[in-house]
């Protein structure tokens, strides 16, 4: 070890079975004996779990007893438990960062066949960590305040949930939605399943507390454009877009939009998927929050050619709040914590030509379906056909951009019980013979199951496969002027022509169109499908790799209702968690400049992304900012002199474990 | 001849993803060959040229280096130093008689561990056709004889 005798190090080294996890592959008995045999090792031990309090415990039992001051513990992988091995070690009256971890489950036990290999791997790993752990020194986490404000990004039901939690707890909550009102897809829903109570009636009571409640700071119409800072202290940009009338002289009469130079809509409504048209003056639903109309400057004759009569500034009159001079107003905020709760899109079935969306007027997206089932919506309700007729029969069809290997592969989890819900209603609203066709009935929920036994009582026929095809090609005058599904029936094993007058697409559910550039602002992790990456499936389900932001709702992954509210007011949980500490400790692997090797050639400087390092003219070398720096170590491996180094992985450090791991 | 070579690799793998891909192919229990032995740094920025140099003066056969994909690094934009430095470094490595081939940067994220497996497969079975590393002194004895 490059000259380097004893020291007086007297390193500790545990290697744990996981029960048969790593014991089951790894020879514990050669691994402990040629541990014992490293210079330096005073004590090799196995244990069976060695996370367990007696495992533990054994640390500061040994400690005492063979005076360590290094401890080795391999394991599993250190983002599962460096954190416990490190209080362990301070538990056992060492400082936490005279620990090292090694990673023999994830890294050997569990991906190598052969039980000599991983043994020979186990042993070379735990080498390296022993040769490591003599250049380890004490260190002492930083800390930092945390900032009690919180954004959240998205006003759907998510967004909502967490700000009123946050909120009712006294925090100052930024809520921050793009479109002109929150609300989110749940408001363009008419029920929600299992219960089928109204999505309006239980949501809007919800939206309206949120405009009234004094702790939210609502910003809509706004996007967030910028993001920087860390945990406990983010910087952040929020764009406000103009939407031409004040919200605070507004008081949301609506006499704008009645006065507008156009007596009908001409320009279609997004939040009715463009089933309905509107004004150039508009608010999206009549329980938009905040009720403050947007002109879209696109399509509004003032914008176009000054030539308009003004009705709308006419007939707001003293109140004034009509204003074609806004500007997009950039806001800066400072929040320690931030709630992702961006949502998702649906499926576009124009990607499943078979299935005719956009060919035949009748075959609509569910979406599209809520819309016209809702009492607020486009047709107040009424579910007819293109031509005005009442449909007879109607096809809904499940699985639509979800588990097909052309499109998405997962299943988007909602789609079963919403298209079930669908059945149901139309069949009460039209009368109408309602084939649902399933590839399998996926009903996993409080109450699923029981809605599912339902729907079937009521008549509605449910068949086991999925539709190839939604033809106009009719083969029998009963078919003449309907919508053909050919469908394989798997339960009688045969195929079949289920003539229709209209047809359901069943759309799965995807990241948004920009959840790239999303994650990117906010520097999230995602799943191979693009939602954004939890930091532990099942323990950690609303944290991220970014240490203050948590995840809620359909960003993370489809869910429903319920599962998105008990995930909101987690996410808000954790937020409040941070916030009710009060301040954040950051690992101690940051960078630092040797002054007596700094020959000042200023390359670091260039280096590093969080400007952390700058010329000190006086000097003439370079100095590190320890509170910017984030502990990349990219100056590190940039420093020609070896002046900078970084806490945790020095050079010594690294050099030594690479020695390790080859000998 | 080089049947029954087991080569010696280290992996220079960043703490955010390309690890994190490591810990995936280990909880999905993919199996793959066990010639790589990890060394996390925080970031690929943070692999210094002298660590993959200092590897193969430790007896090293090969060396891996995983980062985030472009865009993606935890610290902005570490993955491209680390990029332009082993572009670089696989420019010097002739000059110690050593094959660029045995030096390979992947962009591997914390969700791709299938594709981290077969990384570790296929670069195990590069570096295995490629043989061990000899010294230039060595392959100057084995030319001589």
């Amino acid at each position: 070890m490059r000259g380097n005798g004893n020291n007086g190090v007297r390193v500790g080294v545990y290697v744990c079975h996981c029960g048969t996890n790593i014991a089951g592959k790894v020879d514990m008995n050669v691994v402990v004996e040629s541990a014992s045999k490293l210079p330096g090792v005073v004590i090799a031990r196995e244990y069976k779990y060695m996370c367990s309090d007696p495992g533990q415990d054994l640390i500061g039992q040994d400690a005492k007893e063979f005076g360590l001051n290094r401890v080795v513990v391999a394991s599993c992988s250190p983002h599962l438990h460096e954190l416990t091995f490190r209080k362990a070690t301070a538990n056992a009256g060492q400082n936490p960062y005279l620990f090292h971890m090694v990673n023999i489950r994830e890294h050997v036990a569990w991906v190598t066949d052969d039980p000599a290999m991983a043994t020979i791997k186990a042993q070379a790993l735990i080498k390296a960590a022993v040769q490591r752990a003599f250049w380890h020194q004490k260190l002492e986490r930083r800390r930092f305040p945390v900032n009690p404000n919180v954004l959240i990004v998205g006003g759907g039901i998510a967004g909502i949930q967490a700000a009123l939690t946050l909120a009712d707890a006294e925090k100052q909550v930024y809520l921050v939605e793009r479109e002109p009102s929150i609300g989110g897809h749940m408001a363009q829903f008419d029920k929600t399943f299992p219960t089928l109570d109204c999505a309006a009636c239980i949501l809007t009571p919800k939206m309206t507390a949120v405009k009234q409640h004094p702790n939210i700071h609502l910003m809509t119409y706004s996007e967030v454009s910028a993001v920087s800072g860390f945990v406990g202290n983010f910087k952040v940009k929020v764009k406000r877009y103009p939407r031409y009338v004040d919200e605070e002289k507004c008081v949301g009469c609506g006499e704008c939009i009645e006065a507008c130079v156009y007596k009908e809509g001409k320009y279609p409504n997004a939040f009715d998927l463009g089933l309905a048209k509107r004004k150039p003056i508009y608010q999206s639903f009549p329980q938009a929050v905040p009720q403050v109309p947007v002109i879209d400057a696109e399509a509004c004759i003032e914008f176009k050619s000054h030539k308009c009569p003004k009705g709308c500034v006419e007939v707001c009159g003293d109140r004034n709040a009509i204003n074609f001079n806004q500007q997009i107003q950039e806001i800066e905020l400072e929040v320690g914590t931030v709630i992702m709760a961006t949502g998702f899109k649906t499926f576009d079935p124009h990607r499943l030509p078979q299935y005719g969306y956009g060919k035949f007027p009748n075959v609509y997206t569910s979406l599209e379906i809520e819309r016209l089932l809702n009492a607020s919506g486009p047709t107040q309700g009424q579910v007819t056909l293109k031509g005005g007729r009442k449909p007879e029969s109607i096809g809904v069809l499940h699985c639509i951009g979800s588990r097909d290997e052309n499109t998405n592969k997962y299943c988007s989890r909602v789609c079963c019980m919403y298209s079930l819900k669908l059945a149901h209603l139309l069949k009460e609203k039209t009368g109408a013979r309602v084939y649902n066709c399933y590839i399998d009935m996926r009903t996993p929920g409080k109450g699923f199951e029981e809605f599912y036994k339902r729907v079937l009582q009521e008549g509605i026929t449910c068949i086991r496969g999925k539709v190839s095809e939604v033809s106009g090609w009719p083969q029998s005058p009963a078919e003449r002027g309907k919508l053909i599904l050919l469908v394989e029936d798997t339960l009688v094993g045969e195929l079949r022509r289920i003539p229709v007058d209209m047809v359901v697409l069943s759309a799965g559910l995807e990241p948004q169109e920009d959840s790239e550039a999303v994650r990117r602002l906010f520097n999230l992790g995602c799943s191979a499908e693009g939602w954004f990456l939890e930091r532990h499936p099942k323990l950690a389900p609303v944290d991220t790799f970014t240490d203050g932001i948590y995840l809620a709702g359909c960003c993370q992954g489809p869910k429903d209702i319920p599962d998105t509210v008990a995930q909101a007011g987690a996410a808000a949980a954790q937020a409040l968690s941070l916030i009710c500490r009060g301040y954040v400790e950051m690992e101690p692997n940051t960078a630092w400049i040797d002054e007596e090797l700094c020959s000042g050639c200023q390359v670091c400087v260039g280096m590093c992304p969080y400007t952390a390092i700058h010329f000190d003219a006086e000097k003439k070398q370079a100095a590190l900012n320890e509170a910017l720096c984030k502990g990349c170590g990219t100056c590190v491996a940039a420093c020609p002199s070896g002046a900078a180094q970084q806490n945790l992985f020095r050079d010594e450090q690294l050099f030594a474990e690479v020695e390790g791991v080859l000998a | 001849m080089n049947n029954g070579f087991k080569p010696s690799i280290v992996g220079f793998f960043c703490n955010w993803c390309t690890y994190l891909a490591a810990d995936l192919a280990g909880t999905s229990r993919m199996k793959y060959a066990p010639n790589v032995r990890v060394v996390r740094t925080m970031c690929s920025g943070r692999v210094d040229p002298q660590l993959v140099l200092w590897a193969f003066r430790n007896g090293a056969d090969g060396v891996l280096v995983g980062g985030c994909h472009p865009g993606d690094c935890h610290y902005q934009e570490g993955n491209y130093k680390a990029m332009r430095r082993t572009n670089l470094l696989r420019k010097m490595l002739p000059q110690f008689g050593i094959e660029p081939e045995r030096v390979r940067l992947e962009w591997i994220s914390a969700s791709e561990g299938e594709r981290l497996r077969d990384v570790m497969n296929e670069f195990t079975e590069q570096i295995r056709r490629l043989g061990p590393l000899r010294s230039a002194a060595t392959k100057k004895e084995e030319a001589a004889a």
